[in-house]
């Protein structure tokens, strides 16, 4: 199966990844990743924005992707948009596969495609003031160790 | 009924909103002519891509936008 959504509240990964888990009998392994907003020193708050028609049909298309590429039962990707603080949720990737590489090179796949080229745009607040963030080349060179 | 511009991200900041009405049909010198320089050196910016009701444009240049449409200008997402 695939479950793709977008967020706009904060999460209970565990409630999610539970009847993902439950909606493939027989699978071989599960493997999930959970993304947190990282509590650095100053930062008072996170917030993603996003444009409703490229973002969700952007991972839909990802989720298809990995579902394509690796010989997985399922794969559920959750974002969170709007403001957050540290320690909450951002990011939930999980994968269901017969065996267990297929679902971990999925989530890392995934991941790396969400990082770098998911239509979401981050700004930070420290000391009052907001500040976009800009994309890093790391993250360019993530996505290139899928094209080899 | 008019053409839809949508601002994301920082280009928001820039013009002070999230969306403005234009009145259509626009083209790429019409957009340029609608914005007034109003987002700097973003919008000629090889970075910042526009979309028409939801698809992206190979070449922002061949924008043909009538009333109606809704174009949003995409600066680049953010990293990790």
């Amino acid at each position: 199966m695939k479950d793709v959504r977008l967020l706009t509240e904060p999460f209970n990964p565990g409630a999610l990844v539970g009847p993902f888990t439950d909606a493939h009998p027989g699978l071989g392994g599960v493997c999930t990743f959970v993304g947190e907003v990282r509590g650095d020193d100053d930062v008072e708050a996170l917030e993603l924005s996003h444009y409703e028609p490229l973002t969700l049909a952007g991972m839909d298309a990802l989720a298809d992707e990995a579902l394509g590429r690796f010989e997985l039962m399922g794969i559920l990707i959750a974002h969170r948009v709007g403001e957050m603080r540290a320690g909450e949720p951002i990011v939930l990737v999980s994968a269901a596969a017969r065996h267990r590489r297929a679902a971990i090179q999925a989530v890392d796949f995934a991941m790396d495609h969400l990082k770098s080229d998911a239509w979401f745009w981050k700004r930070e607040k420290r000391g009052g003031q907001w500040r976009w963030i800009d994309p890093r080349p790391e993250d360019h060179a993530d996505l290139a160790r899928w094209s080899a | 009924m008019a053409a839809k511009l949508v601002f994301l991200g920082r280009l928001a900041d820039l013009t002070g909103v999230n969306e403005r009405e234009v009145a259509g049909p626009l083209d790429w010198s019409g957009l340029l002519d609608a914005l007034q320089g109003e987002l700097g050196g973003w919008l000629a910016s090889d970075k910042v891509k526009l979309a028409v009701n939801g698809r992206i444009l190979a070449d922002k240049l061949d924008l043909q936008a009538s009333d109606g449409d809704e174009i949003a200008l995409l600066p680049p997402v953010s990293g990790g």
